[in-house]
């Protein structure tokens, strides 16, 4: 019994194990407070979907070597900056959520080349660097929003007729166009079947960049530097691809989760994103070192399941308080600072 | 000759000047955006003195928790949130007692220090589990903190801790209030013994304490205490080899901060007046860093001298930046938007620079190895 639990500890890691053992215990409280379950079910679907992309952003940066990508706000203001750009377009319905991916790749893109030079220039303190600038570039964006020379009425303050909004809805634009491809009902679930193939086809893409001859190298020069560097590798250019890729995927993937939240959320809104993102992947058993796309998959699954049962439960136990809010700061960073002290200690 | 000395001479002197500028450059930088913030806001100079001299009596002592762990080689403390939470237990502790004016001040300090040793020894032995990733994992550590802290004052209190005074917990019993007004002990420092110079009120006891920090400081420093923690910070395995036992020097720079934080906010919130019990100490290790970075301190180097000035440019920005939006671009929440970019800005900078001057100094050790070894 005890070699057991101590293998599968050495497999999934203490935080994917006690996540799974509280899930379940939360959704045994769930049906004896006869909750509506599939509703919970239908939830953590809809919530999985949203964040999926997300989180699929930090494989990249930490297969090439870079850690938790802390900044990956900088791709998701440029995903929102993309957002922005499609509804001045005025353009409506799936083109227009194809046309906001299409233009913030560029967008990413070039700036998650920029913040790798970065970033190749502070080995070892990548991630300290990575959380402040990314603050740093929040802040500065804040200021952007407030002058950038938006028209569209639907995004700007109705008085003094500039700067854009806080939330912008996206209500007759592309609200939930993913979510509704080929949704199916299943036993009175609507299943965002659009936006998990998206997810789905992203996760192949990357599957499939990593078998190829660049994605291996990558990750040859993310598990030892030195030893790919030995052997002819490139590392900075490799780290540098993670990087771009990362941010790419956290442009799309702001994307997606607004067209299932219904609104693009500026200013302070890309603060603490990436958090929610790396303790996800985290949960799912990867580390600062090592990341998979399984990784990803049962990291957003058991996290967004965790957010959405433990609300409505807790809450019925303990209608004092916002214990579920605390409950999910406590997860969120323990598993951030559990990853840490993994990493460190080698002084 | 000589004058060709007098030439090598003038030479050093000019290249020390340029030295000097290089090595300022960040409070330079700050003494000009201040200058021109001050411009743009058209406020009153009586009116920004009199801001500036509260702001520094709230904020120094924090600013200056932060010296210790910096020279024992540990970064800068994100973790001093965990610190201010254990001031805010003291205050808490005093309202239930119900002990105001300069007696219940100091009882809170004292209640505090327990709180603030058991919580910095944990930060430590955190910390020393994480060598070379401190910053990140104090950061992370005390938003991890503040989960917990909302635990034990949002569920705990009225549950597992019997507390039962209605001024402070929740109409529903359970957890405290989002407010908790600390009008009894407010001021209770600072109005002792107020001088007024050209219109300045300046809290003169307040304003002592905090030069006795300073000498406190200075004076740990200066102990054996102080020179093992200078040799950590110079060279960690060098230390070790000399026999100075890392780990629990480390613990005890990190107590000492932890401590002095709680101390700082006791004071902080004795000037404010209300203990906004689960948001004032949120911000407070951010602002406390940003402001000795602005004093040109880095991430390995800090002295008073820096706490302080970098604490005056940092509230000079804080004061003036609001109005300085507004008249500028018919905006104050563009101002405010800034001072959040300098803050989250300078502290990116600075760690920048840090790891870049680690790159060149790596660099220039492994030359002098291969040097030796040919």
């Amino acid at each position: 019994m005890k070699s057991m639990w101590n293998k599968i500890i050495n497999k999934y890691g203490y935080p994917k194990v006690y996540i799974v053992i509280f899930l379940v215990i939360l959704i045994i409280t769930a049906i004896i407070q006869r909750q509506d379950i599939p509703g919970l079910f239908r939830d953590s679907i809809v919530r999985i979907g949203m964040n999926s992309v997300l989180v699929l952003a930090m494989v990249p940066s930490i297969a090439s070597g870079t850690g938790l990508n802390f900044a990956l706000s900088i791709g998701i203001i440029c995903g929102l900056l993309a957002g922005c750009i499609s509804i001045e377009l005025n353009m409506t319905g799936f083109s227009a959520f194809m046309t906001a991916v299409v233009v913030s790749i560029p967008m990413s893109a070039v700036s998650g080349y920029l913040y790798s030079k970065l970033i190749n220039k502070v080995k070892g303190d990548e991630m300290t660097i990575s959380t402040y600038m990314g603050w740093a570039i929040v802040s500065l964006m804040s200021i952007a929003w407030l002058l950038l020379p938006f028209k569209s009425p639907e995004m700007i303050w109705a008085i003094g007729g500039k700067g854009l909004r806080q939330t912008i809805s996206l209500a007759g634009r592309y609200d939930k166009v993913l979510d509704n491809f080929m949704n199916i009902k299943f036993m009175d679930m609507n299943i965002p079947i659009g936006t998990l193939l998206f997810f789905g086809a992203l996760c192949f893409l990357i599957w499939l960049f990593m078998k190829s001859k660049t994605g291996a190298a990558m990750l040859a020069s993310g598990d030892n530097p030195k030893f790919a560097e030995a052997s002819g590798i490139n590392v900075d250019k490799h780290r540098t691809i993670g990087m771009v890729i990362s941010t790419i995927l956290g442009g799309i993937g702001i994307i997606v989760y607004a067209q299932s939240y219904g609104f693009f959320q500026l200013y302070q809104g890309p603060l603490m994103m990436p958090f929610v993102a790396i303790s996800a992947i985290l949960l799912g058993g990867a580390s600062a070192k090592k990341a998979s796309i399984s990784n990803v998959i049962s990291g957003v699954i058991l996290f967004q399941m965790l957010l959405t049962i433990s609300l409505p439960t807790i809450n019925k136990l303990m209608p004092e308080g916002n214990l579920s809010e605390v409950i999910r700061i406590i997860v969120q960073n323990g598993v951030i600072l559990y990853a840490l002290t993994k990493v460190g200690g080698s002084d | 000759m000589s004058t060709q000395m007098e030439l090598k001479n003038k030479k050093e002197k000019k290249f020390n000047i340029l030295n000097i500028l290089v090595q300022n450059s960040v409070p330079i930088m700050f003494f000009i955006i201040c200058f021109a913030g001050i411009y743009a806001s058209k406020l009153n100079m009586n009116y920004i003195l009199n801001e500036l001299v509260l702001r520094l009596d709230r904020n120094l002592l924090l600013v200056l928790s932060l010296i210790i762990p910096v020279i024992a080689g540990m970064g800068l403390n994100f973790a001093l949130v965990i610190g201010a939470m254990a001031g805010q237990m003291g205050l808490v502790a005093i309202k239930l007692l119900n002990v105001g004016g300069i007696p219940g001040l100091l009882l809170a300090m004292l209640i505090a220090v327990p709180f603030a040793l058991l919580f910095g020894l944990g930060t430590g032995k955190v910390l020393n589990k994480t060598k070379g990733q401190e910053m990140i994992t104090s950061l992370i550590l005390g938003y991890f903190a503040m989960g917990l802290y909302q635990l034990v004052f949002l569920l705990f209190m009225g549950t597992i801790i019997p507390v039962k005074n209605p001024e402070i917990i929740l109409p529903g019993g359970v957890g405290l209030k989002n407010a908790v007004d600390l009008k009894f002990i407010q001021y209770s420092l600072d109005n002792i013994w107020k001088l007024n110079i050209f219109g300045i009120k300046i809290p003169m006891v307040s304003i002592l304490i905090i030069v006795l920090f300073c000498y406190l400081i200075r004076f740990i420093v200066k102990t054996k205490l102080g020179q093992d923690f200078r040799a950590l910070g110079q060279d960690i395995h060098i230390a070790k080899v000399a026999g100075i036992h890392v780990d629990n020097k480390r613990l005890i720079a990190i107590t000492i901060s932890t401590v002095m934080a709680a101390w700082g906010q006791i004071m902080f919130l004795q000037n404010i007046g209300t203990l906004q019990t689960y948001s004032s100490h949120e911000q407070v290790g951010m602002f406390a860093v940003a402001a000795i970075l602005v004093g040109g301190a880095t991430v390995s180097k800090a002295t008073i001298g820096q706490a302080i000035l970098g604490t005056i440019l940092f509230h000079i920005l804080f004061i003036v930046s609001p109005n300085a939006g507004k008249n500028l671009f018919g905006d104050a929440q563009l101002g405010e938007f800034f001072r959040a970019f300098v803050a989250y800005g300078v502290i990116a900078m600075s760690l920048v620079l840090h790891a870049f001057q680690k790159r060149a100094m790596a660099k220039q050790k492994a030359e002098e190895s291969e040097a030796q070894m040919d």
